[in-house]
């Protein structure tokens, strides 16, 4: 066990654990922050993904040591009310069915709207390639990537 | 917020300030009746929407009918029911009014959580008479809107739990937590046909915040399994700890023994009928599936139907064609995996999370513990993803041995391989067809032969029946111990794509364009039917072929692509989907898929439309990259690495569904829309590479030629 101190969704915070332990579960059991799902543990799925220095990670392969001081933003830190243009945009098109991924999606689509803010397609399906969605909203999720960068860019 | 709420019925209450709350009665799971069936009752109220807010209903028989999500029925079996809530509660209502004005109730109207009387100019909101209309008399009988009135039923409303699902609240099963709570894993048989023989969890009791270590049996020998009770791994280890990371841990360094079982003769309580049921023992694999079906298909038949004459006429036949169409075993691949709250105390056992069941797995529970069901509280989460594997109950069973034995609040989890690799798979299915056709080209006859490890897929009164004169259908199974369960539109998921594909060869065969040949089959069956018990109504059927041929533009097949054209009717909705696709360096791009379906009246159209669009990709998925395989009893595919799943890169660029416009009371989408994409898929897939696609997945990891 050892103690670390995080920086998520602008709050510092320190947990004392195995250093090895993924940073999906730190925010899951220790810092009450479940909106990060566990899908495969292997980084294959995509429901884990938050922001590492608003850059898209999975989480569920990153060892808790291995983050510092940088920042991490979770679905819950991506806005103060769900307004992001990402996640209004996921509201506009009614995306979601089951849900479960959902919080991945739009933390893959949010960090590719922070470089890439006029997407193709191809960036779209390049950059939310790792994220499965068992439902099958994918035609949903490009629409609303498109959607949300045309009210972020207006 | 209102100050006060006034119970009117199961189904709904009205604050004194005029909000609604309805209550959704079934599991949710990604079909959105916990919108759509609100959307019924509000409609019946006369409500304003946006005055609604949706709970879910608590899991409770003396209250509510069938909460259930299964079998594409929620909506189907509980229109009624819902619209008479609404209903009797908007009676209630009328005649609270009535009372106070001393009027004839018959003069009474509402129109949007208001009551008026016309006459008077009086008028009431349904907050101020929300009060007296609780101490109203329940009516006997109420009436019904007429469907041209509907107002919210048929109009696009947005998922009432959208802004929680995109702002991460905790609404599913695996996010459920209690003060106290400890996680539990279990470690089950690496193959199919193992069992456990010992364990020593020593070394991983010793591992930082374990708990315990201990085994638990969910069915003892002999216990009198129901529908939904199957199980492959009855033996499993748990680890209980602090934390699932530890847990995961801990599971590392168990040291488990497992050994073969040799045959196991389990007993079976299917409502009332006992029968056993033989699992042999033996290490299985996929080869030996494959020659096993083609040995079985080839023997051992049992004849389902047979209409007129049809050696005859295969025997007179100018032209026989005769195709066999293979699938293999599916996971369901929930992206939630398995996973339940239990709390097991002298009081009662308390239980919370993802299930599609709750009726059948209570039952379970009763008998297995040997509880009244007045002590079993069973809360239904929010699921991640269903599709028929939340039906069985296994692992609540699981969940409460391990808090019973842990002596504590637990909550369950399967890692990914744990859910992938535990069993209740689609079934391994092959089917032969084969046709016979005149000089003229006219098909005389039909014969299908089908089965599956370990159940035949086969609906032997489906179209063609009914269309062909001479028409035979047997089928046959292999016994096996990998265990299956219902998986998204179960047997129908493969009989579409054979029955469909091979159609698709027929038509060639005869000369005739796709569409036209099936119609034609369509327009005998319903003016001169083969037989009495044909499961279909012909004229729907013609209906969304007749729709998908005009919306995608049937006879003009875009520059470049390749279309190929399916139609299916299962659970009672039905569908015809016209798919194009390119292939771009071996390749397949799905450039276009239009989708018509005769679901009858459409609750929630942009909801529905959404469904459809679902199982478009999950079919396009599984028709081209799903399999699980075995080898001696182990799934070569155990997480998301080696099992392919369908990303946003390989779906379709677009979807368009259309619905047919009718007054037929509603039926399902969450099934009806996957089966027929398999025969689009093949269909398309000839036309573009000339090659016909016999064998599913038709990719896998390989690329196309052409």
């Amino acid at each position: 066990m050892a103690k670390f101190t995080l920086h998520v969704n602008g709050n510092e915070q320190t947990v004392d654990v195995d250093p090895a332990t993924p940073v999906l579960w730190v925010l899951r059991e220790h810092l009450d922050l479940p909106g990060t799902k566990y899908g495969c543990g292997i980084g294959q799925c995509g429901a884990c993904t938050v922001h590492v220095e608003g850059a898209a990670m999975r989480s569920c392969s990153l060892p808790v040591s291995s983050i510092g001081d940088r920042p991490i933003t979770t679905i819950e830190g991506l806005s103060e009310h769900g307004t992001h243009p990402v996640q209004q945009a996921w509201l506009d098109h009614d995306v979601p069915q089951c849900g479960y991924c959902q919080a991945g999606q739009i933390m893959s689509a949010s960090a590719l709207l922070s470089h890439t803010p006029d997407p193709s397609d191809a960036d779209i399906d390049a950059a939310l390639q790792g994220n499965l969605c068992r439902c099958g909203t994918y035609l949903r999720i490009r629409s609303a990537v498109k959607s949300a960068a045309r009210s972020a860019n207006s | 917020m209102p100050d006060e709420w006034f119970d009117i019925n199961a189904y709904l209450k009205i604050g004194d300030n005029g909000v609604v709350t309805i209550m959704s009665p079934n599991p949710e799971f990604g079909q959105n009746i916990k919108t759509s069936m609100p959307m019924i009752v509000a409609e019946e109220l006369d409500v304003d929407w946006n005055n609604v807010i949706v709970e879910q209903a608590p899991f409770d028989t003396t209250k509510y009918t069938r909460q259930f999500a299964g079998g594409s029925a929620s909506i189907r079996s509980s229109y009624d029911g819902l619209r008479l809530a609404g209903a009797t509660a908007r009676h209630m209502l009328r005649q609270a009014a009535a009372d106070a004005w001393q009027l004839p109730l018959a003069e009474i109207t509402t129109a949007a959580g208001m009551v008026h009387h016309a006459a008077s100019g009086q008028s009431a909101s349904y907050g101020t008479l929300a009060s007296a209309a609780a101490g109203v008399s329940v009516p006997e009988e109420v009436e019904l809107k007429n469907v041209r009135d509907f107002g919210i039923i048929g109009t696009s409303r947005k998922n009432v739990e959208a802004k929680n699902i995109i702002t991460g609240k905790p609404l599913f099963g695996i996010d459920y937590r209690r003060d106290g709570m400890l996680i539990a894993m279990i470690a089950h048989p690496p193959a199919f046909g193992m069992k456990l023989k010992s364990f020593d969890g020593a070394a991983a009791e010793k591992m930082p915040g374990i708990n315990k270590v201990f085994s638990i049996e969910t069915f003892p020998r002999g216990f009198e399994k129901g529908l939904f009770d199957t199980v492959s791994f009855t033996e499993l280890v748990a680890v209980v700890g602090e934390t699932t990371w530890q847990v995961m841990q801990a599971k590392q360094v168990l040291e488990v023994e497992w050994e073969p079982i040799t045959d196991v003769v389990e007993t079976m309580n299917i409502f009332g009928n006992i029968r056993e049921n033989r699992i042999p023992g033996g290490l299985e694999s996929t080869e030996e599936h494959e020659r096993r079906m083609e040995q079985e298909s080839g023997s051992g038949t049992r004849v389902s139907r047979r209409d007129g004459d049809p050696e005859a006429a295969f025997a007179r036949a100018a032209q026989v064609i005769e195709r066999t169409y293979t699938a293999p075993f599916l996971a369901h691949n929930c992206m939630e995996p398995m996973n339940f709250f239990a709390h097991f105390t002298d009081e009662k056992l308390e239980m919370a999370g993802p299930l599609q069941a709750p009726e059948f797995t209570e039952s379970t529970l009763a008998a297995r513990f040997d509880l009244p069901k007045e002590k079993i509280d069973i809360h239904l989460t929010r699921m991640g993803g269903g599709f028929g594997r939340r039906a069985y109950g296994h692992y609540l069973v699981e969940a409460a041995l391990i808090s019973q034995q842990a002596q504590a609040p637990i909550k369950l989890i399967y890692t990914r391989e744990d859910d992938m690799t535990c069993g209740i798979y689609r079934p391994s299915y092959h089917a032969t067809y084969r046709a016979a056709l005149d000089e003229a080209g006219k098909l005389i006859g039909l014969h299908v032969k089908a089965g599956g490890v370990p159940e035949s897929p086969l609906f032997a009164n489906r179209f063609p029946a009914g269309a062909v004169d001479h028409y035979l259908a047997e089928e046959w199974s292999v016994d096996s111990n990998i265990s299956i369960g219902a998986f998204r539109a179960p047997r129908s998921n493969f009989m579409s794509g054979a029955e469909q594909a091979f159609l698709d060869e027929v038509a060639e065969a005869a000369g005739k364009d796709p569409i036209d040949f099936r119609l034609e089959l369509l327009q005998r069956a319903r003016e001169n039917p083969v037989g009495e018990n044909n499961d279909y109504d012909a004229a729907r059927y013609a209906g969304v072929l007749e729709l998908v041929r005009e919306k995608s533009d049937w006879d003009n097949t875009p520059a470049g692509a390749s279309r190929g054209v399916s139609a299916y009717f299962c659970h009672n909705t039905y569908v015809a989907q016209v798919l194009d696709l390119t292939v771009t360096d071996g390749k397949p791009t799905v450039d276009r898929v239009s989708c018509a379906v005769d679901c009858g009246i459409v609750i929630n159209p942009d909801a529905a439309t959404n469904m459809a669009e679902g199982a478009i990709v999950d079919g396009v998925g599984n028709a081209l990259y799903g399999q699980l395989t075995f080898r001696d009893g182990v799934p070569d595919q155990q997480n998301f690495d080696d099992y392919r799943m369908i990303r946003i890169g390989e779906a379709p660029r677009s979807i368009d569904v259309h619905f047919v416009r009718n007054e037929e009371s509603p039926t399902g989408m969450g099934e009806p829309p996957f089966p027929p994409v398999f025969g689009a898929v093949a269909n398309a897939l000839y036309r573009a590479t000339g090659e016909r696609h016999y064998r599913q997945p038709f990719l896998g990891e390989r690329e196309l030629l052409g």
